[in-house]
């Protein structure tokens, strides 16, 4: 079994199977919760037929480290996985993977939303839709910056 | 030397995604870089106007306030938007 990065930044798709495999390998381990972010029809009433998505290398990586680390000292995780794609992604694609393992469901449940929520406000990634109308870059939301408050708040 | 990168929108509007320029007086802390690089013409003045503008130095989302020093690296762009 070879080896992966706990956080990766790549052009290239993912496959779930594979991502679960990894995680999924050690008996102590009664809860593995994944997340997958997709490249959705609509945003904000309007068609999108593909993504660009544009990071900052170098402070990306150490960005969802930094996140990484934060969820393990809230919670008791054993695996974490990140992976985010960049350049650009049809209609239906799969963006972002999140994986956590833990001993409880709890605990993996709460770290996956929260390194969503993190990765959402905090990590150099940025979204250029293409459309019918042409490009756009897409407006950072209020709901995801609140979403990552919450858990200022909150273990 | 100090090494500015420009991301996203904010790349695209300056048409620019870097470039250096000598540490000096004006370039001692974030704001005053921006300041001093809003002063290149009305476009750049417009897009470093923005109060949504966030600027990262050596790699860290920092405050207008942060020194930058010579050798240092920084970035500024728009909210981001990933996940």
């Amino acid at each position: 079994m070879r080896l992966l990065a706990a956080v990766r930044v790549q052009e290239v798709d993912f496959s779930v199977a594979d991502e679960y495999r990894q995680l999924a390998q050690d008996d102590s381990d009664g809860a593995v919760v994944t997340f997958v972010g997709k490249v959705r029809d609509f945003n904000d009433g309007a068609a999108v037929t593909d993504l660009t998505l544009e990071h900052y290398p170098g402070m990306t990586e150490a960005v969802l480290e930094q996140i990484v680390a934060e969820a393990r000292s809230r919670w008791p995780l054993n695996k974490v996985t990140v992976i985010h794609r960049v350049g650009t992604m049809a209609l239906g694609e799969q963006i972002v993977f999140i994986g956590v393992t833990s001993a409880h469901r709890k605990a993996a449940f709460a770290a996956c939303e929260f390194l969503i929520d993190f990765l959402k406000t905090k990590a150099p990634f940025w979204k250029l839709e293409a459309g019918e109308q042409g490009k756009s870059w897409v407006e950072a939301k209020d709901a995801d910056e609140q979403a990552a408050k919450l858990w200022q708040h909150k273990d | 030397m100090i090494n500015v990168l420009f991301f996203a929108q904010v790349r695209e509007l300056l048409g620019t995604a870097k470039l250096s320029l000598e540490a000096s007086e004006q370039t001692q802390t974030a704001e005053a870089l921006r300041a001093t690089l809003a002063a290149t013409d009305d476009k750049w003045a417009k897009v470093l106007s923005s109060d949504k503008l966030l600027v990262a130095v050596n790699q860290t989302i920092s405050q207008w306030d942060t020194p930058v020093n010579d050798g240092d690296e920084v970035a500024f762009f728009p909210p981001v938007t990933g996940g």
